[in-house]
């Protein structure tokens, strides 16, 4: 038993939800001191097999062994107390408290005798301290979390871990907002943690980061597992066609567009905020799609919010066909022929609890109105019609659409807008959280709309994306516009160069 | 089989305000079947007529995820002015000693007036000054009240309840409709037309629309184009006349009026609008469900009475209700391990 080589073995673990196996059989082996890659597409499992690694779920069948040891997960406490521990895509600290409170929530250290125990506020901050030396975490423990950057609280979150001596640390999407720099930092403490023999499960999206950093990579499929190689073994579209079970032989359609006259002309567009975007010019063409690059921080979605005028802009012109135009709020935009994808499909793009019928039209309802009536027919008849064409997948128009799987979320807010007849679609990380097969369909869309004479301009923090579907790409560093490259000649190092040069 | 227990859940779960209505109706008729008759149930229909204007009103609010205190008082005030000029002219106690018969229309009309100014007044703030609704509508509830006692205290009124209203006034609120032996009082025929309109503006025009989009999701509403201020202020402002309606109505069917009345009407208002499945933090509600949610109320005050229940025991039914609605109600929602 002991001759295990491995540190967490999962052994056919299966999980039913009313009407899907969401798990079937799986199995995941986890050597001591490894990086782990997770893979799979969005449903394939990973984030049920996780849960049920976190004691969130209890699984219908199978075995979890740690250190060869059989252990069971009634919930994420004993998970937490054997060494198990997760760290969320989306962190939810207490924001007004400070770090070490966040820390050491729901098991502060105390002094004195019952009833009387009070906090030990001084224990509590010289071991938070002790912490994150160790670490190498530059992070004071007095510090409010809700005035530090998504990085540093993930750090705590990291710290947190380790302080509860864990020996498995799962990841999910640690980079998803992280910047070029704090993402190094992440995996120079990944690597830091891997010394001291923790094995890190790591569940991305991002294959240049898996293939960089992770030892092991498991790639999952329909609540299967497909097989686990070392990393070396892999390349990009080896992950990729595993992931989806076919050769994907390519990963952007073929673009059919032709850019014709300007359409739009920005000249000098500045923000009042002075860390904001500065001095923005740029043409944009008919039938063209204008993809935006750059760090996070580049200011660009502030950019397009402001095109669309949800910002408010000090200086600069903004110019359609030739003529000028003022974009105060988000009416003057759609009536001037503009959409607006969001990148917090969420946040500002879906209502959750509405259907997906209210949520298709909810742009376009003046075009319904007769004599103050909405017309019932044409707004489901509109629905219908988007729906197939964009291939939403969806039991029926009256879901709500928080049932629906993110890429089909999108699909659906790209139909509100497809419905308002634009000239020019502003999209912001159209693919955010989108699973491979679904990517290439919203890439389908959006090159069928260029070609149809629909001028696109693309915010993308993938490269690979950046480039595929491109004609040309504006690079964005600090507010300002640092280079505009054709998309065909432009290669990545280029653009990283654009995107990292500061200008003061 | 458990298909069909599944499917009978799911229907129970999704329709328990009904169900739930329906229990409670057979349960009372059960302990005394004297309940169920005609006259039982108009006598329900006639008590909660103004009840179900006002639900209908704090709807429009909930639903647009905010709250409305001042509903109460604004009933109170509008049943104050109503009542203040429809007086009968040899009426000794005469609030407008001087005051010539109007058409009753016109103080209806000035009363509803009210409300509706007192709701755009809240729209406003909250949508120009950016003050929460709570905060915003706590404020206009305190200052109405302040507005309406010192109306009511003018001279030569000082206070006193107004009373001798004329029966052209007060037909729409004792006055029914006659079919043959069954009378409709006109309190329960409005308070339908009241609905229906209401289910029109929910769902056949933009601004029900806008107004579940707001509550659903106010950020993604601003970004879809919708004015998300103008679309408020017509909310409030339309529930603020609701309230105007009421107020006027209930002065009709008391045959008086004074500043107390309308007292606390908003929680019962919003403690029907949960029950009927109004969610409190917007973007989910209907008309029946509302207009259910008053009649469950509706039943058991009156029912329990009827079988002899005495009314501090009816208060703990209550409260018990508005919990446990919500509870089922978030069962809807509650992801399964």
């Amino acid at each position: 038993m002991m001759t295990s080589p491995y540190l967490l073995e999962m052994k056919g673990i299966t999980k039913e939800f009313p009407g899907v196996k969401a798990l079937d059989q799986v199995t995941l082996q986890i050597r001591p001191g490894t990086v782990h890659a997770l893979m799979g597409e969005n449903g394939a499992g990973k984030s049920t097999l996780m849960k049920c690694l976190f004691g969130i779920y209890t699984p219908d069948a199978g075995e979890i062994r740690l250190n060869g040891e059989k252990i069971n997960l009634p919930d994420s406490r004993t998970a937490l107390d054997k060494g198990i521990t997760m760290i969320h895509q989306e962190l939810h600290p207490v924001p007004r408290r400070n770090v070490m409170e966040n820390l050491w929530l729901g098991r502060f250290p105390m002094r004195g005798i019952q009833p009387f125990r009070f906090v030990d506020g001084r224990k509590m901050y010289r071991e938070t301290e002790k912490l994150f030396k160790d670490l190498d975490m530059d992070i004071a423990p007095d510090q409010i979390v809700g005035d530090l950057s998504v990085s540093k609280i993930q750090s705590i979150e990291i710290a947190k871990a380790v302080s509860y001596n864990a020996k498995v640390i799962i990841m999910d999407e640690p980079t998803s907002s992280l910047t070029g720099n704090e993402v190094e930092q992440l995996f120079k403490i990944i690597a830091d943690l891997k010394a001291r023999g923790v094995s890190i499960i790591y569940i991305s999206h991002k294959m240049e980061e898996i293939l960089r950093i992770s030892d092991d990579v498991t790639i999952m499929r329909d609540g299967r597992k497909v097989g686990t190689w070392p990393a070396r073994e892999l390349t990009m579209d080896l992950i990729i066609s595993r992931m989806v079970g076919r050769d994907l032989t390519q990963r952007f359609p073929a673009r059919e567009n032709v850019p014709g006259e300007t359409l739009l002309k920005v000249e000098g567009l500045t923000s009042p905020f002075a860390q904001s975007f500065k001095d923005i010019s740029f043409e944009l063409r008919q039938g063209e799609i204008l993809g935006i690059g750059g760090l996070v921080g580049a200011q660009r979605t502030e950019l397009m919010e402001a095109l669309f005028g949800l910002r408010s802009v000090s200086s600069g012109t903004i110019s359609l066909r030739g003529k000028m135009v003022k974009i105060n709020r988000p009416t003057d935009a759609i009536r001037n022929k503009l959409a607006l994808l969001t990148e917090e499909r969420r946040v500002t793009g879906i209502f959750p609890v509405l259907s997906v019928l209210e949520n298709t039209v909810i742009s376009n309802q003046k075009s319904y109105v007769k004599y103050g009536w909405l017309n019932e027919s044409k707004r489901r008849e509109d629905t219908d019609r988007h729906i197939n064409r964009l291939a939403v997948k969806t039991p029926s128009m009256k879901t709500l659409i928080r049932n629906l799987s993110g890429g089909n979320q999108q699909k659906v807010l790209l139909a509100r807008w497809l419905l308002t007849r634009p000239d020019i679609l502003l999209l912001d990380e159209p693919t955010r959280g989108i699973d491979v097969g679904a990517k290439f369909e919203i890439y389908s869309i959006i090159a069928d709309l260029a070609a149809l004479g629909k001028s696109i301009i693309m915010i993308s923090s993938e490269m690979p994306e950046l480039l595929g579907m491109s004609d040309r790409i504006m690079v964005m560093c600090e507010g300002r516009v640092t280079g505009i490259v054709e998309g065909n000649t432009a290669s990545e190092e280029q653009i990283m160069r654009l995107a990292a040069q500061h200008k003061s | 089989m458990s298909v069909n227990v599944k499917k009978a859940s799911h229907f129970l779960t999704n329709n328990a305000i009904y169900v739930v209505l329906v229990v409670i109706f057979i349960g009372i008729t059960i302990s005394n079947p004297d309940f169920l008759s005609l006259s039982t149930l108009t006598n329900i229909l006639h008590q909660n007529a103004t009840k179900a204007i006002i639900a209908l009103g704090a709807a429009f609010v909930l639903i647009t995820g905010g709250v409305d205190l001042s509903a109460g008082r604004v009933v109170g005030l509008s049943a104050v002015v109503s009542a203040s000029m429809v007086q009968m002219s040899n009426y000794p106690q005469k609030f407008f000693p001087h005051l010539a018969e109007l058409p009753v229309i016109v103080p209806i009309l000035l009363a509803v007036l009210c409300g509706l100014i007192v709701g755009l007044i809240n729209g406003l703030v909250i949508s120009k000054l950016h003050v929460p609704p709570f905060i915003t509508t706590l404020g206009t509830m305190v200052i109405v009240l302040g507005v309406n006692s010192l109306y009511f205290d003018m001279d030569p009124n000082n206070s006193q309840p107004i009373g001798g209203l004329r029966s052209s006034f007060t037909k729409w609120g004792t006055g029914s409709f006659s079919i043959g032996s069954f009378n409709l009082p006109y309190l329960v025929i409005i308070a339908i037309v009241v609905a229906i309109i209401c289910w029109i503006i929910f769902n056949k025009t933009r601004l029900g629309k806008n107004m579940f989009a707001i509550g659903g999701n106010v950020q993604a509403a601003h970004v879809s184009g919708i004015n998300v201020g103008r679309n408020l202020l017509w909310i409030y402002g339309i529930a603020g006349a609701l309230y105007g309606l009421a107020g006027v109505l209930e002065a009709a069917k008391s045959g008086g009026a004074s500043s107390a009345y309308g007292n606390m009407y908003e929680l019962d208002a919003i403690a029907a609008c949960v029950v009927g499945g109004v969610s409190t933090t917007g973007g989910i509600g209907t008309v029946p469900g509302v207009m259910a949610g008053v009649l469950i109320f509706g039943v058991i005050n009156y029912g329990l009475t009827f079988i002899g229940v005495g009314p501090y025991f009816q208060l703990i039914i209550k409260g018990a209700i508005i919990v446990a609605a919500v509870a089922i109600d978030a069962r809807k929602f509650v992801a399964k391990k």
